[in-house]
């Protein structure tokens, strides 16, 4: 591993600059990457090789939907040590430095991040080829893109229709978490998953109790840099409610 | 650059292309063909031509009818397209009762099995519901306005339908997906909750259709698309029960041959009730392949192609009834250059079109066929259609449906010339 030179030398773990990307992706174009057709045909062994036996028996329960670089996902992964959960990126060169990170991280610490996994893929499109129904605990949305132009307002991650898939793949009682630091998009999302019939907000004690809802504003780069910047964050957390 | 361009340009033209559709009444009373504008019906019981009625304000359709729908009891019509207008009709006296906009092109039409609601689905993946209040002989519905109740993200519905038992709303896309909603009491607060997706489709789906199993009067699902097979679906689980590649069936591909460069594309499919015998129309078969369905062993299997005799006849639509054991076969296509005569589509009917093991099937001479010269005048804008000269139009269909439908492939070096404007690519070239 020394010998990559896109690579910390000490830590082992790729350094951000050899991956640099553009801070927007177009959701709408036509996606040429590789897609399964649907969730039994992803090999999640190969994701978790220490963790998934080959029978697949074991399920992804956590989403992070827009991972960036993944700071959230490294986070969980010791909170939550035994829930299998995978990051989900649309531009590559961010996924290819998850995945390096990850990989890093599991050479310096054996036994420790067998986890988490990151995939490229566009989640506003293929979220059902991934996911089965009722199979996520909690899904993330951590600073997405605030596409500020009305016109641009339908490729935002959460939408009125799209909260319609994600409560497909969540399971009654999981947990949908979003966190930006643009107000406009802070009520937009907070609106959208209010009108929705099928999430609930959680109650100001739930939110206390909840050792996630620390991590959205802290744990990732994004979040950080807000943080710096003293900046505001606006966050809204649901949880799926059963249709009557 | 400028070759690209005029490719751009050329790939739109054609993509406008809209096949010629068929659909007749459940109780075969009328049947109805669409090809570019025109809406044409022939009376069977009557035996004549329909002239159509609006009243509402509103033009007849100005651009290519898309989708075109009887509603389960026949007394409601629905026609809809390119001009962005869903026009509701009334079947008994052929008047136009409503005229709903769209803000999108329209590319699928559904009526729920009680009548009380026209569905519509638009080219960004957006599907609506209209409420039909009961409506009285002589009056016209007020325009009214659709309510969007579910959308797949940016892509293009290709088929719309309430299931059997008006439980569901299915929708299938271009990005292979088949939805399966529940369809809500009240649709005005929308279709939130999925009941499953049928994902199995390697490329877009075209159409589907209904079957009902003999021992347990359950319903299941056949779908049909770009990857040349057809599949049969318990919808309620989305779990895919059969596949049945009919590409190499049709004897149209040579073993060499790759096959996305020959795609043979399902383009519509028409089942009896108890998907005893399914008809298949495919790009570039010159007939209709009929396939068989046993439900409970839960497999689908080729049972044989039906030639038609004497021309090169590729349905483009095609469409039957449980009352009666004929199918409807339409072949034809939008013109692409303004010309003052109607555009021609050809019509043939395959008879024996039933769930009885026992009926031979055979295509209908001209003079065969019910209605004989004054439907075949109706429907086709001709009675005597030469020849094979429908044949440009089957190949136009298909150009415009792979333009449309199949995802554009570019190779890496024209990717990197069309992000040539990009901001962060002009930095690059300055340092």
């Amino acid at each position: 591993m020394g010998e990559n030179p896109t690579h910390n030398k000490k830590t082992g773990l790729p350094r951000k600059r050899f991956y640099r990307a553009r801070a927007h992706s177009n959701p709408l174009s036509d996606s040429h990457f590789p897609i399964p057709i649907s969730p039994a045909e992803v090999d999640y062994s190969l994701h978790y090789p220490e963790m998934v036996k080959a029978d697949g028996s074991k399920k992804i329960q956590f989403a992070d939907v827009g991972c960036g670089f993944g700071g959230l996902l490294i986070s969980l992964a010791s909170l939550f040590p035994d829930t299998l959960m995978v990051g989900m990126e649309l531009r590559d060169k961010v996924t290819e430095y998850v995945k390096e990170r990850i990989l890093g991280l599991r050479t310096t610490n054996p036994g420790q991040y067998q986890n988490i996994s990151v995939v490229r893929t566009n989640s506003m499109k293929y979220i059902p080829n991934y996911f089965r129904k009722g199979q996520l605990q909690k899904m993330f949305f951590l600073f997405p893109d605030p596409h500020f132009k009305e016109k641009n307002h339908r490729r935002r991650v959460i939408s009125p229709f799209l909260l319609d898939e994600y409560a497909y793949v969540l399971a009654v009682g999981g947990i949908i978490y979003t966190i930006t630091d643009v107000e406009e998009l802070g009520e937009w999302m907070k609106s959208c998953l209010e009108e929705h019939p099928m999430f609930e907000a959680l109650t100001t004690e739930e939110l206390e109790a909840d050792q996630v809802v620390k991590l959205l504003s802290c744990a990732t780069e994004e979040g950080q840099k807000v943080a710096r910047n003293d900046g505001q964050t606006f966050r809204a957390v649901y949880r799926r409610i059963a249709t009557c | 650059m400028e070759e690209t361009n005029m490719d751009d340009c050329e790939h739109n033209r054609e993509s406008e292309v809209a096949p010629a559709l068929i659909a007749v009444h459940p109780t075969q009373k009328s049947v109805a063909v669409a090809v570019g504008s025109n809406l044409r019906i022939y009376n069977l019981q009557e035996g004549c031509s329909v002239s159509l009625t609006d009243d509402s304000g509103a033009h007849m359709h100005k651009d290519s009818i898309r989708a075109i729908r009887y509603g389960a009891e026949g007394k409601l019509f629905v026609s809809s397209g390119d001009d962005k207008l869903v026009k509701i009709w009334v079947t008994d006296s052929w008047r136009c009762i409503s005229s709903v906009s769209s803000e999108k092109r329209v590319t699928a039409v559904a009526i729920s099995n009680d009548g009380r609601f026209v569905s519509f689905a638009d080219k960004f993946g957006v599907i609506y519901a209209v409420e039909i209040e009961a409506f009285h002989e002589n009056q016209s519905l007020p325009n009214k306005k659709a309510i969007p109740i579910l959308a797949h993200y940016c892509s293009i519905i290709t088929s719309l339908e309430f299931s059997p038992d008006g439980r569901y709303i299915i929708s299938a896309d271009r990005d292979f997906k088949i939805r399966v909603s529940v369809f809500p009491e009240k649709p005005s607060d929308g279709a939130h909750e999925i009941q499953s997706f049928c994902l199995g489709h390697t490329e877009f789906v075209t159409c589907i259709a209904f079957i009902c199993s003999k021992d347990s009067q359950q319903w299941y699902l056949l779908s049909g698309g770009g990857d040349s097979t057809v599949r049969l679906w318990d919808f309620t689980c989305g779990s895919l029960l059969d596949t049945c590649h009919v590409g190499p069936e049709t004897g149209l591909l040579q073993p060499e041959e790759r096959i996305d460069d020959n795609l043979l594309a399902v383009t519509d499919i028409s089942a009896t009730p108890d998907g005893s015998l399914i008809a298949v129309a495919i790009q570039s078969l010159a007939g209709v392949m009929l396939l068989s369905c046993d439900i409970s062993a839960r497999s689908l299997h080729v049972a044989r192609v039906v030639p038609i005799p004497g021309e090169t006849f590729i349905p483009t639509s095609i469409a039957a009834t449980s009352s009666s054991n004929q199918l409807w076969m339409v072949m034809g296509a939008s013109t692409l250059c303004a010309s003052d005569s109607a555009p021609l589509a050809r019509v043939k009917i395959l008879n024996g079109f039933c769930d009885s093991k026992e009926q031979e099937t055979c295509i209908f001479e001209d003079k065969d066929i019910p209605g004989g010269e004054l439907l075949l005048q109706t429907l086709q804008g001709s009675s005597f259609i030469e020849k094979d000269a429908l044949s440009t139009a089957a190949e136009a269909v298909k150009t415009a449906m792979c333009n449309l439908l199949i995802k554009k492939q570019y190779p890496s070096e024209n990717r990197e010339f069309r992000k040539r404007g990009r901001n962060d690519k002009k930095v690059n070239k300055k340092k």
